[in-house]
């Protein structure tokens, strides 16, 4: 009984992150497009829109949804931390979300160790949350290794966005 | 006879080879692989002859395969049917040698076809040309001969083409097997994988999952019935077994962790060695895949993956990062002290214990580019085979003597395929695939 209620709350869980994670729909177009439209057309606050600061919209484009790395490193960069201490600052408002990070590794490496390079740093953030007082419950982690790069070119300059551990919001008020 | 040529092969492995078409020549015909001057050996194999009505077709076909496995290898070549000054017209005639000499074709291979029904029986034989014998296995048979379904005619032709290769070469065949592997269609952003089996030659492609979710790494179980694979479809990464006949899988329940992947069969079958994170931290276990029950292997902060056992089952060769780098290392199947065996410039990863039990194959990145490798289980004699932008994932054939991995190519339109290589570096050539391929595994020879 406990296995398929634990197993519900992921696949819920997934669901949303399958909504919410700009990774599966090119991140960087779609919040720039969504937030300059709301903002110029409606000055109020659009529930679950990128001005809403309760939204996952708005972790992901305001607050920031993910930190990179350098090559082989799962250590958190100072600009890393201090993305993660919006995200921690915006988990404790909103206690509702919980959170899976997702860590990714570039194309250079075996796919069986960048799977765990990949572990490490969805693991460097969530013990970085939870050194800041988010509850552990909250956070989940996985790793994708190389096999959801958001760049596909073969330089640096991709590789570079690919490592990265991005936290992707589940459950909260809304899902749209 | 044969216990002859071995004792020769022995005393001087490179006076036995002795490919230079002298007609006078007393040595027998053999292949030593190892040899580097390697010239790819003549023969000719004529349409087996049809002894029913409906074996018409098949008896063109299957000697149209046992010479594409032989020449597939790059250790033979085909004499084309045009040069024949003779040809077979009965399995049980006596070989007109002194024909078949003078266009130098030192092996003649010639088969019967017999159909009745929707079953097929193949008999075959094999002729030193210019010692104008019939070449015999190890128990001193001649001709042979295999009985199967209309259906499944292919293995049969690879079953003749195994016999004839390992009389000649003295290794074991490996054209009866499958390779079971990940088919990939799609941008790099957005790549489809689902898992796929075929004849080691492409053929009787058959998909085993849909492309819903991903999935990695699949592996043969020892007796070539059953895969183990990782598959995200839970949502996290987990382990799977599938029963290739009927399709069905299970997830096997890994000790507790966040994710469980890279998942190996034991040669027994009955325990999977696999990788577990949790915490960050990436260990071996092993499961008793019957009871469930898992134990640690490893216990250090470092990453330890890829694992691989030994053909008999007392070691496991793996991954690990603990001196700062990814490199291999051997430790006993129980757990305990590893040694580190890779010492070269370098990270290596994905080990694979050849089933001869001689070497290891590694997939080797250096200075930006990759190389499938082998090297001694010692870690002695690194040779690497290939190099390329990216080369990952060997898998051996099931006489240890050709190595399967997947060469992904550079940029945005990037995509990954199969490829084959001899462990001399030899006869890299491309895998037929309808669509991209990574991961692949190869089975053992087929019953």
């Amino acid at each position: 009984m406990k296995r398929i209620l634990t197993s519900t709350l992921l696949i819920s869980a997934l669901a949303v992150s399958a909504c919410t994670n700009p990774d599966r729909f090119g991140a960087d177009g779609m919040g720039g497009a969504g937030a300059g439209a709301g903002a110029g057309a409606n000055a109020g606050i659009v529930p679950g829109s990128a001005n809403d600061p309760t939204s996952t919209a708005y972790f992901q484009q305001a607050v920031g949804d993910r930190v990179l790395f350098l090559i082989d490193q799962s250590t958190l960069t100072d600009t890393g931390r201090a993305t993660l201490d919006g995200q921690v600052a915006w988990l404790q408002s909103n206690p509702h979300y919980q959170a899976v990070i997702e860590g990714h590794a570039d194309e250079q490496g075996t796919r069986e160790y960048n799977i765990a390079l990949g572990g490490r740093r969805a693991n460097a953030v969530r013990e970085y949350m939870i050194s800041k007082g988010i509850a552990a419950s909250r956070l989940k982690t996985i790793s994708y290794g190389k096999e959801r790069p958001i760049e596909i070119c073969s330089e640096e300059a991709c590789y570079a966005k690919n490592r990265r551990a991005v936290t992707v919001l589940a459950g909260g008020g809304l899902t749209s | 006879m044969l216990t002859r040529l071995l004792g020769l092969l022995a005393l001087s492995a490179a006076a036995v080879f002795t490919l230079a078409p002298d007609p006078a020549r007393a040595e027998p015909l053999r292949i030593v692989i190892d040899d580097p001057t390697i010239e790819p050996l003549p023969f000719a194999v004529p349409s087996f002859q049809p002894e029913s009505g409906e074996a018409g077709q098949l008896a063109v076909d299957i000697a149209r395969v046992v010479s594409d496995d032989l020449t597939g290898t790059g250790l033979f070549r085909e004499i084309p049917a045009s040069a024949y000054i003779s040809t077979v017209s009965d399995f049980n005639a006596p070989v007109e040698y002194a024909d078949w000499k003078a266009i130098n074709a030192q092996a003649l291979i010639t088969g019967a076809v017999n159909v009745s029904g929707n079953s097929v029986n193949v008999k075959f034989r094999v002729y030193d040309v210019f010692s104008g014998e019939e070449l015999v296995d190890a128990n001193g048979q001649g001709g042979l001969q295999f009985s199967g379904t209309t259906e499944g005619w292919r293995r049969m032709a690879h079953k003749v083409a195994d016999a004839v290769y390992s009389r000649i070469t003295g290794e074991g065949g490996y054209f009866d097997s499958r390779v079971v592997y990940v088919s990939e269609t799609g941008p790099k952003d957005d790549r489809q994988k689902r898992l796929a089996i075929m004849d080691y030659d492409g053929a009787n492609l058959k998909y085993l999952t849909e492309s819903g979710s991903i999935v990695l790494a699949p592996r043969f179980s020892p007796d070539g019935n059953r895969v183990l694979y990782t598959s995200y479809e839970s949502g996290f990464p987990r382990i799977y077994v599938l029963d290739i006949g009927s399709v069905q899988r299970r997830a096997l329940e890994s000790a507790a962790g966040s994710m469980a992947f890279a998942p190996r069969f034991s040669p027994s079958g009955q325990t999977v060695v696999y990788s577990l994170s949790n915490g960050g931290n990436t260990d071996i276990y092993s499961m008793d895949i019957n009871s469930g029950q898992s134990v640690r292997l490893t216990n250090t902060p470092a990453i330890e993956t890829a694992p691989s056992f030994s053909p008999d089952g007392s070691q496991i060769v793996f991954e690990s990062d603990r001196s700062g780098s990814p490199q291999l290392y051997i430790m006993p199947a129980t757990g305990g002290e590893a040694t580190r065996i890779s010492f070269g410039e370098g990270r290596y990863g994905t080990p694979v214990w050849s089933p001869r039990g001689d070497l290891v194959a590694f997939t080797k990145q250096n200075k930006g580019r990759f190389h499938i490798g082998v090297m001694r289980t010692d870690g002695s004699e690194e040779r690497l085979l290939t190099a390329s932008f990216l080369d990952e994932g060997p898998t051996w054939a099931p006489n240890g003597r050709v190595i399967m991995f997947a060469r992904e190519t550079q940029g945005a339109g990037g995509s990954s395929s199969l490829y084959s290589v001899d462990i001399s570096g030899r006869n890299l050539k491309p895998v037929r695939t309808p669509e991209g391929g990574s991961d692949p595994s190869w089975s053992p020879l087929q019953n």
